[in-house]
C-alpha cells in the first residue's frame, strides 16, 4: 500500500496488461511520446516500445474502429479517447459494432475492448472538453461502463475491464488524476461491477459516481457537522447500474440525492431516480432530488463554470431540502 | 378545501347543538365570519369560521346536537369556486368527497402496517405532506392514548374507595440509614454497575421482612375482617412514563436476598414501563412501598391500596444533623410513613411494625 495519484493509479493497471498479456497494445492521441493527454501512459513506450504503444491520428472513429478489429482478430486493445466529448465521434464504431457484435454474430464473435476517457470538468477548458456524457454510452446494451472515483478503483477497474471478454468503457473525471490516494498495487481486483457505501448514514443517501463522489464526501462531513449523518453510495458501475445496491441503501434511509456531473434531462440522475420509483417506491420518505449540472454548455468563466457544476454547498442544501427540517 | 366542525366552546364541552346557521352554500366566508350559532350549557353563541372560501355543504340539520370536532360544514377554497354546487338542503346532504391525503409511500406504507388510518394524521413534512415520522408520532398517541385514561379511571377508583371505606392513620419514623448505606457500598464496591443494589431494595426488603415478622399488616380486607395473609408478596409503586401507576407485586419477598428483591424490582419496572406485566402480577400485593425519594419528596403519606390493609411510604434520603452518643453529626437519614387500615390494627401493633422496619433497616445483615 502506498501513497499514488489516480493517474499512477491508471498507469499501474496499464503497465500490468501490458506485461501480463503480449496480445494487450495501447492506441489513441498522444499515449506514446506525449505519454497520454493526462499522462496516464508516460514512460510505457520507452518500456513497452512502438509496437504497443501507438500513437492514433486524430479520427476517433478510425482508430476506435481499429481497435474493434484487432479485438475481433484476437489481439487486447486498450483505447484511450482524450475526452468524451471527442469519443462522439466514435459512437458509431461503439453503438453500431463494439456493442452489439456479439449479438449479431449469436456469440460467434466477441469484442475484447477497453476504452478509456476522461469526463467532466472544473479545469476551465471549455465546452467543448468538459461535458459529462457517459450516460450516452451507459445508455447501450452490449456496452459495460465503470467510473472509477478513488485511486484504487483507477487501477482495480482498468483491471477488470481487461479481464471482461465484452467491450468496457471507462470514464475517468479529469480533476482526479492528480489528486492522491492509497494504492494497493499488487490485491486482486475488487469486483468494479458492484457500488461500494462510501460512508455510512442513517439521515439521507447520497448516491453519486465519478468526480461527484469526493464532493459528496466534503458535503457529508459538513453535514456531520450539523447532526445530519449521510450515507455515501459510490455507483462505481453505470451499465449495469446495481439495483440492489441503491435499492438498499435508500431502504436504511428513505431519502435519497443524486449527484451527477451531467445535465439532469435525461442524464443517469433520472435513471436512478426512476430505479427508486420502480423498486423502492414504498421506503420513499421524501421527494428524490438531484443535483446535476446547470444545463448550459459548461462555461469558461472560472466563477461561472463553478455556478455550473454540482458543489458541496449545492449538496448540502439538497440533503436538507428532503430532510425538510427534520434533524 | 376546509371543514368547520363544531368548537370547543369551552374546556368542559362535550357537544354542543347548532341553532341557526348564518351562512348557506353559495355564500363567500372570510376568516371571521360569523357562520353558525351553537347553544351550549353556557348559553347560544356566535361561532366563527377560520377558512377562506366559499361555503359548500353543510352536513348538519339545525337542532342536532353533536359531538366537538364534528364537521359542520365543508368549505371550498377560493380557488375551487367555480366548484361549488347548487345549494341542496341539509338534511339530504351527501357526505363531502375524501379530499386527497399527502403521504409519502413510506408514511403510508407504515401507516398501513400499524393500522394508522393516515387521513387522520397530522403531516409535518414539506406543504404538510405527512411522512413517516408523523405516523410513527400518531401510532404512538393511539396506542398510549386509552391505556392512561383507563388506567387513570381505574386509580380513581381504587383511591375513592379506599379513602371512602378505610379509616387511615399514619405513623412516621426518621431513620439514620448510615449503617445500612455503608454495609450496601461494601456489598457493591466489588460489582459490575448492572449488579449493584440500590437503596430501594433494602426497603422493599425491610417491609417484607417486617410484615413477616407483624403479620397482621400483611392482609386482604374480606369485608368483615383482615385474616393476615401466609406469604408476602410486596406490591412495588411504578410511575409510568406515559402518566399513572402501578403497583405489581413481587412473589413471596421475604424469602428473598437483597440481591433477589433488586432482580425484582428491576424486571418489574422493566415490564411496567414497557405494559408488559400480567393480571396476575397487578392484583396479588399483600402490602405496598412507595417511594418518592427520587423525586425529591422527603416525606411521603400514602393511601392505602384495597383490599390491603397497610402500605408504606419512602421518602429522599437527605443528611441532617443527627444525634449520635450525645454529639450532633450529619447522618444520611429517611423517613418512612405508614398508612394502615385502623378497621385491622391500632397504633400499637403499627407502631411494632414499623419499628421492624426500622431494626431491618439499621442491621441489613438482621437474620
Amino acid at each position: 500500500m502506498r501513497r499514488a495519484t489516480y493517474r499512477e493509479g491508471v498507469r499501474t493497471a496499464l503497465r500490468d496488461a501490458l506485461r501480463r498479456d503480449p496480445r494487450v497494445f495501447l492506441l489513441g492521441e498522444d499515449v506514446g511520446r506525449y505519454g497520454g493527454a493526462y499522462a496516464c501512459s508516460a514512460g510505457l513506450l520507452e518500456e513497452f516500445g512502438p509496437e504497443r504503444v501507438r500513437d492514433a491520428p486524430l479520427a476517433e472513429n478510425g482508430f476506435v474502429g481499429a481497435a474493434i478489429g484487432a479485438a475481433m482478430g484476437g489481439l487486447r486493445p486498450i483505447v484511450e479517447i482524450m475526452t468524451v466529448n471527442f469519443a462522439l465521434l466514435a459512437l458509431d464504431q461503439l453503438v453500431n459494432n463494439a456493442a452489439t457484435l456479439r449479438h449479431m454474430t449469436a456469440g460467434q464473435v466477441s469484442v475484447p475492448l477497453v476504452v478509456r476517457m476522461a469526463t467532466g470538468a472544473g479545469r476551465q477548458l471549455g465546452a467543448q472538453h468538459s461535458h459529462s456524457l457517459e450516460n450516452w454510452f451507459a445508455h447501450v446494451p452490449g456496452l459495460r461502463v465503470l467510473a472509477p472515483a478513488t485511486v484504487q478503483d483507477a487501477r482495480d477497474m482498468v483491471l477488470a475491464a481487461f479481464d471482461d471478454p465484452d467491450p468496457v468503457v471507462i470514464v475517468e473525471n479529469q480533476v482526479l488524476y492528480p489528486t492522491e490516494g492509497d494504492l494497493d498495487e499488487d490485491a486482486p481486483p475488487v469486483s468494479p461491477w458492484h457500488a461500494i457505501v462510501r460512508r455510512p448514514g442513517r439521515d439521507a443517501s447520497i448516491i453519486t459516481h465519478g468526480g461527484s463522489l469526493s464532493k459528496s464526501l466534503v458535503a457529508a462531513e459538513l453535514l456531520a457537522k450539523e447532526g445530519i449523518e449521510v450515507e455515501v453510495l459510490d455507483l462505481r458501475c453505470l451499465r449495469p447500474l446495481d439495483v440492489d445496491a441503491i435499492v438498499a441503501t435508500v431502504t436504511r434511509t428513505h431519502r435519497a440525492v443524486l449527484v451527477d456531473e451531467s445535465w439532469k434531462t435525461g442524464g443517469l440522475a433520472a435513471e436512478v431516480c426512476a430505479t427508486l420509483v420502480e423498486r423502492a417506491f414504498y421506503e420513499l420518505d421524501a421527494p428524490v432530488a438531484r443535483v446535476c449540472s446547470v444545463e448550459v454548455p459548461v462555461p469558461y468563466a472560472k466563477h461561472l463554470e463553478d455556478a455550473a457544476l454540482p458543489s458541496p454547498a449545492r449538496i448540502v442544501d439538497a440533503v436538507k431540502g428532503v430532510l425538510h427540517g427534520r434533524i | 378545501m376546509g371543514e368547520f366542525r363544531m368548537p370547543s366552546l369551552g374546556a368542559d364541552m362535550a357537544a354542543g347543538t347548532l341553532v341557526a346557521w348564518r351562512k348557506q352554500p353559495g355564500d363567500v366566508v372570510h376568516r371571521g365570519d360569523i357562520i353558525a350559532e351553537v347553544e351550549t350549557d353556557k348559553g347560544v353563541i356566535e361561532v366563527e369560521v377560520f377558512d377562506e372560501g366559499v361555503v359548500e355543504t353543510l352536513l348538519v340539520a339545525v337542532n342536532a346536537k353533536v359531538p366537538v370536532g364534528t364537521p359542520l360544514a365543508s368549505i371550498a377554497s377560493a380557488g375551487s369556486i367555480a366548484a361549488v354546487p347548487s345549494a341542496p338542503s341539509p338534511v339530504q346532504a351527501p357526505p363531502p368527497a375524501a379530499a386527497r391525503v399527502h403521504a409519502t409511500p413510506l408514511a403510508r406504507t407504515v401507516a398501513k402496517a400499524l393500522g394508522v388510518d393516515v387521513t387522520k394524521v397530522h403531516g409535518t413534512g414539506d406543504g404538510g405532506v405527512i411522512v413517516r415520522a408523523d405516523v410513527d408520532r400518531a401510532a404512538a398517541e393511539v396506542t398510549s392514548t386509552p391505556r392512561p385514561d383507563r388506567m387513570r379511571q381505574a386509580i380513581a377508583a381504587a383511591m375513592t374507595r379506599s379513602k371512602r371505606e378505610i379509616p387511615h392513620f399514619y405513623l412516621a419514623h426518621t431513620v439514620d440509614l448510615g449503617p445500612a448505606l455503608t454495609w450496601l457500598s461494601a456489598r457493591n464496591e466489588a460489582r459490575s454497575v448492572t449488579d449493584r443494589v440500590l437503596p430501594g431494595a433494602l426497603f422493599v426488603r425491610a417491609v417484607a421482612r417486617a410484615a413477616r415478622a407483624v403479620p397482621e399488616l400483611n392482609a386482604h380486607w374480606t369485608g368483615e375482617s383482615a385474616p393476615p395473609l401466609p406469604y408476602v408478596h410486596v406490591g412495588v409503586a411504578v410511575a409510568l412514563r406515559g402518566g399513572g401507576l402501578v403497583a405489581p407485586a413481587i412473589h413471596d419477598t421475604d424469602t428473598l436476598d437483597v440481591d433477589g428483591v433488586m432482580r425484582a424490582m428491576a424486571d418489574l419496572v422493566d415490564r411496567a414501563r414497557g405494559l408488559k406485566l400480567t393480571a396476575t402480577e397487578m392484583g396479588e400485593a399483600t402490602i405496598t412501598v412507595t417511594s418518592l425519594g427520587d423525586r425529591g419528596v422527603e416525606v411521603n403519606v400514602p393511601v392505602i391500596v384495597p383490599p390491603q390493609v397497610a402500605i408504606v411510604g419512602f421518602g429522599k434520603v437527605v443528611d441532617r444533623p443527627w444525634v449520635v452518643a450525645g454529639v450532633v453529626v450529619p447522618r444520611p437519614v429517611v423517613t418512612i410513613s405508614l398508612a394502615a387500615d385502623h378497621r385491622v390494627t391500632d397504633g400499637h401493633r403499627a407502631g411494632r411494625f414499623l419499628a421492624s422496619v426500622v431494626a431491618f433497616l439499621e442491621d441489613p445483615e438482621k437474620p
